[in-house]
């Protein structure tokens, strides 16, 4: 059936592809439609303080993860060798095996924050912001793994479990009960607005984002053809995915992204240790980057502002998605589930983020003023001038291929799985939203899923500005509220870390391992 | 002296044979014995947000499976032996969680099925006898 409908539609695609110029505009049209219809959110989002052009969301992002840092007294560093620990299986017990262990629940959490960001954001966030985004991005990371460690207990900790044994949890669940547990108002509201800014971060960075930027990897490789074309594809897997329960594509998606992960990483590596005398230099200019700007659009602040932006929308710290992802697994201490997420602001960020910066840094695909040192902008003054006048994916791409020619198929692979499993995964928390807010059952959830491949095709459409602006925005609108919960909860957090820490030390929590 | 034999069993017909040697032995020896069937599972595995969601109660689906479809007819057919048969389920690694199992029941006889796996996985994966062949912490009998 599945087979049929998708032959089916390749057909007509291809009847369709034969009539370029039609095409071009429909693209067009969409993009416009696109841009006019969500400006007036992306504005008020990224819109700065009063007489600067630091946007107010950046720093409510910072600031939180800063407060989290300090109130939990650097946690992400203290608790970071137990985090391992726990992923490793010591603290399990063997009874509980066949339940789904801390290293499944990071892996999947992973493979939904693992993606684009790491690859296309961070080129977006170089080719503003110039190396010394990285600088910010890296100190973003690190602050944000004290924001993940608060959700994610948070998640655990005031998950539904129903009778037949499954749960659902996430910010929506903890503003509700905590907050009326605690006695405080407002708790149905912010989740209600959560809600309503995880369908739209669901639909924007967890969806458009990843079929825009899967659509110009391919065409980057393949050649230049309409992006609606890429979307309908795209739409019909993800559809007989969650619609039509063709849960063998997700699953060996789920087995391959791991590896991708790992192997996009390694190949990193071996570019980095070809270069190893530029090592020392492009830390420089990270260095000195992040205090001068050297140049870049908007200075020293143009340069935090990207990093830190990108950091926010690669890892999610704050953003109140891993809170559901992790909400689901079950185990006795909600606290081991926020140990084991602040792993993954590291990995996601520290780690993968930084080998992408590094990458494009080292292999020169920057273009500076050899008399000045400065980075030379395009005509528009917004973006550094690239070799090839690269930006997005397109950047990575060519920064990777540059030592290896191969690596661009491998590196177009690579989006398109990590594109899959981040649009599965996101599908997967704005159904929650969506079942938060109005019920569940089988026709809401299944007007939900439609809804989601469609604009898969819309993201696959519009050019890649309205778009990157639109996904950001959405998934920053989700941070404002969730940030919010964590304020008025951290102190449940901060009980249940002391009584944890506590009962390690007089080794009531054993060791089984 | 044979005081309690774990079996390993999962209904097949090498693990059929198995129990009967164990039954044999220990209606000779005055021993118990403990019908293991252990469920392969890794914790290292890779599951979508949806398997995740689900794990707990597909969990208890096959654990109740196990119970119903494979050890209570074990344990049934030898109700009237007069020894006293067990039965467990568990997760994890067949041979690893075998020998823990073994070693947590202090028993002395572990007894195996020589299973029919393919030999293309066995030589991949080496297979449960063989690899408690080399790491049984109790006499071990494996049954062709």
């Amino acid at each position: 059936m599945t087979h049929f409908r998708l032959r089916g539609a390749l057909a007509g695609l291809a009847a369709i592809a034969a009539a370029p110029i039609q095409a071009q505009t429909l693209d067009q049209q969409i993009n416009d439609a696109f841009a006019s219809s969500t400006g007036w959110f992306v504005n008020f989002i990224f819109s700065p303080f009063p007489g600067t052009s630091f946007p107010w969301i950046v720093a409510w992002l910072v600031v939180a993860a800063t407060v989290f840092t300090l109130y939990f007294g650097f946690i992400q560093f203290r608790a970071f060798p137990h985090s391992i620990s726990l992923v490793k299986g010591d603290y399990s017990d063997p009874d509980d095996a066949g339940e789904v262990s801390h290293f499944q629940a990071l892996a999947t959490a992973l493979s939904g924050t693992v993606g684009l960001g790491n690859i296309a954001g961070v080129a977006v966030a170089v080719g503003i912001g110039g190396p010394g985004a990285t600088f910010w991005m890296i100190l973003a990371g690190l602050m944000g793994m004290a924001s993940k460690f608060t959700e994610c207990t948070l998640g655990v900790k005031y998950r539904n479990e129903y009778a037949d044994g499954t749960v659902s949890g996430g910010p929506m669940y903890y503003m509700t009960k905590a907050f009326a547990e605690r006695g405080i108002p407002g708790g149905k509201i912010l989740a209600v607005l959560f809600s309503i800014f995880c369908i739209l971060g669901a639909l924007g960075g967890g969806n458009m984002f990843q079929a825009n930027q899967a659509h110009a990897q391919i065409a980057n490789v393949v050649g230049d053809f309409p992006g609606w074309i890429t979307g309908i594809i795209f739409a019909v897997i993800v559809f007989a995915v969650i619609v039509g329960g063709l849960k063998s594509i997700a699953r060996v998606t789920e087995k391959v992204v791991p590896f991708m992960g790992v192997m996009y990483v390694l190949v990193a590596l071996v570019i980095l240790i070809m270069n190893a005398d530029q090592i020392g230099w492009a830390f420089g200019q990270i260095f000195s980057g992040a205090f001068t700007g050297l140049g870049v659009a908007g200075g020293l602040v143009g340069a935090l502002i990207q990093g830190f932006k990108r950091a926010a929308f690669s890892n999610e710290a704050g953003v109140g998605s891993a809170a559901i992802a992790h909400s689901a697994v079950r185990t006795k201490e909600p606290i081991t589930e926020g140990f084991v997420s602040l792993l993954e602001p590291f990995i996601d960020t520290v780690v993968i983020c930084t080998m992408t910066a590094l990458v494009i840094i080292i292999t020169g695909q920057l273009v500076s003023d050899p008399n000045t040192g400065l980075y030379l902008l395009d005509e528009g003054a917004s973006t550094i001038q690239t070799v090839d006048g690269n930006k997005g994916v397109a950047l990575t791409s060519a920064a990777f291929s540059s030592s290896f020619g191969w690596f661009q198929y491998v590196l177009a692979l690579a989006v398109i799985l990590f594109a899959f499993s981040t649009m599965i995964s996101w599908s997967y928390y704005g159904l929650k939203a969506w079942t938060f807010l109005f019920g569940e059952g089988r026709t809401k959830e299944l007007v939900f899923k439609v809804i989601f491949c469609i604009f898969i095709v819309i993201g696959a459409a519009a050019s890649l500005g309205p778009v990157i602006d639109f996904s950001d925005a959405a998934i920053f609108a989700m941070a404002v509220v969730n940030i919010i919960a964590l304020y008025v909860l951290m102190p449940v957090v901060k009980a249940e870390l002391e009584s944890y820490l506590s009962r390690l030390k007089t080794g009531e929590i054993k060791k089984f391992h | 002296m044979t005081t309690k034999i774990v079996v390993a069993y999962d209904g097949s017909d090498s693990a059929v044979r198995a129990l009967e040697y164990a039954m044999d032995q220990a209606i000779k020896a005055g021993a118990s014995v403990v019908v293991a069937h252990v469920l392969e599972w890794s914790p290292y595995t890779f599951l979508t947000p949806e398997e995740i969601e689900e794990r707990h109660a597909r969990r208890e689906d096959e654990l109740k499976r196990a119970k119903t479809s494979v050890i209570d007819p074990a344990l049934e057919k030898y109700a009237a032996s007069g020894v006293t048969v067990t039965g467990t389920v568990k997760y994890g690694h067949v041979a690893e969680t075998l020998a823990r199992l073994a070693t947590q029941e202090k028993a002395d006889q572990l007894v195996v099925g020589r299973q029919g796996q393919s030999t293309l996985s066995k030589r991949f994966f080496g297979s449960v006898p063989m690899t408690l062949a080399q790491t049984t912490p109790i006499a071990l009998t494996i049954i062709p």
